[in-house]
């Protein structure tokens, strides 16, 4: 399940210092509106893998592909179907949980979700929640009403699904079908 | 060979056949300054101590495009390294090949707010190709032999290589760098694809007003035979943008000058006329096209260029050819005589030339303001120098006069600020185009506003021999902005009039340069005549009344149908 008008732009680069400068740079002074970034290790080393979410109309963000293709650390760079894609949030929410009746709905809620306490306290629990962008939100609005303290999220991460690489050359184009999401 | 770091980069640069480098030294540099003495002894790599780092920046970039080859230019850490900042961008902008060399505050300082620290790398990633920070002695072959490949391929541009004081100091064992790998980064082989020319071949067979508009990547790809074949062969009269005036001879007679803004009248027409536009090396600018939704909106329009980002970046085309523009033009003449086309004359040439014929009582009338018309300036200078004699503007109402009236007649002999516009680049560049082409006279017409951003190097033209000329055309004005106030802002002249400008002759003459002032055409070409074979730098000042404009104009926003002709 694709979230709605998300485009997502994966980007394998030499890890150099600067390199998250100039692409960061180039995306303020070309004025691309993003949403998120992450930027994370691969499979390789010195190579990193950065992931851009943006929405916006084709293009827009194939000419933030073809920008980004211009910086000489960058190896390989793609934009990645969403309906062809894992992608991932992570979010950590601490909620007030000071009513005992409170607290046992969050926990209900917390695992219709899937999500995990990963820290407790006699007032709040800190969760942990994976998974598509849209589910975080969606449990991040349930908690705002049980008093959301604070909260932490990263970008998407996301990659190709199937067999594809999509930070080496050699790729084959065999893809799963179903997804085992 | 076991080498300091310092000398490593002198040996770098003399791999890459670097013959000269524009610069001042400081603290950050000195180890790479006493490098370099050997060579002073020795007679390689001359060094030209420049006033300004601006105009190092803007010599090397003079200096590269006249010659095609990278330009190089130096400054200390710091205050050096800002400085060189607006050739920099002004390079960056035009595409053009220069490696900027920095110094920096020794590695233990960096990020400290030390003595003349400043984050260079920082500040010139936006406007170079690439930015490098060196961070040890072993690496310099290597990094060298990358910006050179770097600024020198492709599209061409700006890079800066930033090294740390004490990394001069270092050991190293040196060895000429091999082939070098940054990145993603592949040197095109500028092939077009022979899909995209069938296409572009295609549009041509069913076009009846083809119209070619050439920028700066005709001149900097050397593809000008190609394209004047190329439109012969259709034929397809050719508008330049200001980067491209000189990829085709402007007396062609399928050449209309210059398109945009500031443009000629036929160009602009037959831009808004034509069916079928080709566009090659150019970027549709804004200067260049008016209102950018309105541009082309009649036509299809073939992109001819080596930056697939130019596609579509500005504009949506029917074809995009991502190619080399000199590849991409060989080509497609060549399909299009396999598919055997010729048109001859017909309704667009004979619309063509009326509209030249219509708009030339205009470029020939000379209603001169009480002083010497800068219409005629620009034609009597073209009649008294040498077809190879090469050009460099200031920017403003000089910049345009040249641009309109100045015929130029081969590639690479008109050299200007088109993408950042930025005054005080004329006189520098002239200097790095003589330093590249001793043998050429050199010509900068310049404003008087502009000229005074960087005439301190008159002081280095007269020490290292660099005899160029300097046309200033003398308004006291800022005379482009004071146009735009005359015409947009009711004459409400606010900061425009510079009162008082410093006696030009005498300001040649403190440096040791001749300084001549003409009162009529006559005193104009004499002094010109004079000046081209000079063996010192000559300062001509020109008088030019405040209010003479550079007409036709579009006005800002508007098409290129809404020309201005009177103001
Ligand atoms: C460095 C810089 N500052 C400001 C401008 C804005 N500007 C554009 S044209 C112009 C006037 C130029 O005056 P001058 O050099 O005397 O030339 P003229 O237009 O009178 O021929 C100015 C101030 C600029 N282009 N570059």
């Amino acid at each position: 399940m694709a979230e709605e008008g998300m485009r997502i732009i994966s980007a394998i680069v030499e890890d150099r210092p600067g390199v998250l400068f100039k692409v960061t740079s180039l995306i303020r002074r070309r004025g691309f509106n993003i949403e998120t970034i992450t930027v994370g290790g691969t499979e390789k080393e010195r190579v990193s893998r950065i992931t851009i979410t943006m929405r916006g109309n084709p293009a827009v963000v194939e000419q933030l592909v073809k920008q980004l293709s211009k910086i000489p650390d960058v190896l390989k760079i793609s934009e990645l179907e969403p309906e062809e894609s894992a992608f991932r949030e992570l979010a950590l929410i601490k909620v007030s949980a000071t009513d005992p009746s409170k607290r046992s709905d969050i926990l209900n809620y917390i695992s219709i979700f899937r999500a995990r306490v990963i820290d407790a306290s006699k007032d709040s629990l800190v969760i942990e929640i994976v998974g598509q962008p849209r589910k975080v939100q969606a449990f991040l609005d349930l908690m705002k009403g049980f008093g959301v303290i604070e909260m932490a999220k990263t970008g998407t991460v996301a990659l190709a699904r199937g067999a594809r690489s999509s930070s080496s050359s050699t790729s084959s184009s065999s893809s799963s079908s179903s997804p085992p999401d | 060979m076991r080498v300091s770091g310092a000398k490593a980069l002198v040996e770098a640069l003399k791999d890459e056949k670097v013959e000269v480098i524009f610069g001042i030294p400081g603290g950050s540099t000195i180890p790479f300054y006493d490098a370099l003495y050997e060579c002073a002894e020795k007679g390689e790599l001359r060094h030209i101590l420049a006033r300004h780092e601006q105009c190092a920046a803007h010599m090397a970039d003079g200096y590269a495009r006249a010659k095609g080859i990278p330009g190089v230019c130096t400054a200390t850490s710091g205050p050096g390294a800002t400085n060189l900042v607006t050739g920099i961008a002004v390079a960056h902008m035009d595409s053009s090949p220069v490696v900027a060399i920095t110094g920096q505050v020794p590695r233990s300082m960096i990020g400290r707010d030390a003595f003349q620290e400043a984050d260079i790398v920082g500040i010139a990633t936006p406007i170079t190709k690439y930015a490098f920070q060196i961070s040890k002695a072993s690496e310099i072959p290597d990094t060298m032999k990358a910006a050179f490949m770097l600024a020198n391929t492709n599209r061409k541009g700006p890079v800066l290589v930033d090294i740390p004081k004490d990394v001069f100091y270092e050991e190293v064992d040196y060895m000429e760098a091999e082939r070098v790998r940054i990145g993603g980064y592949v040197i095109k082989s500028g092939d077009p694809h022979p899909y995209s020319i069938k296409r572009a071949v295609g549009l041509v067979l069913e076009s009846e007003r083809p119209l070619i508009i050439a920028g700066g990547g005709v001149i900097a790809s050397n593809a000008s035979a190609e394209l004047a074949r190329l439109a012969e062969i259709i034929p397809a009269p050719v508008a330049t943008t200001l980067m491209g005036k000189g990829s085709i001879p402007e007396v062609h007679p399928l050449s209309l000058g210059m398109i945009g803004m500031h443009g000629k009248g036929e160009a602009n027409m037959a831009a808004e006329e034509a069916d079928l536009l080709i566009a090659v090396g150019m970027r549709f600018n804004d200067r260049t096209v008016g209102r950018m939704e309105k541009f082309g909106e009649n036509a299809k329009i073939i992109h001819i260029d080596i930056d697939p980002a130019e596609i579509g970046k500005n504009l949506g085309v029917d074809v995009p050819i991502v190619a080399d523009a000199r590849k991409a033009l060989a080509a497609l003449a060549d399909r299009l005589i396999e598919v055997g086309i010729r048109k001859k004359e017909n309704e667009w040439s004979r619309r063509i030339a009326e509209l030249k014929e219509k708009y030339r009582e205009f470029y020939n009338s000379e209603e001169s303001r009480g002083s010497l018309s800068p219409k005629r300036v620009m034609k009597t200078l073209r009649s008294a120098i040498p077809e190879r004699s090469i050009v460099t503007t200031g920017v403003g109402q000089n910049q345009m006069w040249a641009a309109l009236h100045f015929q130029v007649l081969q590639p690479r002999t008109f050299i200007t600020s088109g993408g950042l516009g930025a005054m005080g680049f004329g006189f520098p560049a002239s200097l790095g185009v003589k330093v590249a082409c001793p043998d050429r006279p050199v010509f900068n017409i310049d404003g008087d506003g502009s000229f005074l951003m960087t005439e301190q190097d008159l002081a280095t033209a007269v020490v290292e021999n660099i005899p160029t000329v300097t046309i200033v055309m003398d308004n006291r004005v800022l005379g482009m902005v004071r146009q735009w106030q005359c015409m947009f802002c009711e004459k409400r002249y606010s900061e425009t009039d510079l009162g008082k400008v410093p006696d030009f002759v005498k300001l040649a003459e403190a440096y040791g340069a001749e300084g001549i002032r003409v009162e009529d055409y006559g005193g104009l070409e004499s002094a010109i005549r004079r000046s081209v074979d000079a063996e010192v730098p000559v300062v001509i000042d020109v008088p030019v009344s405040p209010d003479e404009k550079v007409l036709p104009m579009v006005p800002p926003g508007k098409t290129l149908r809404e020309v201005v002709w009177f103001g």
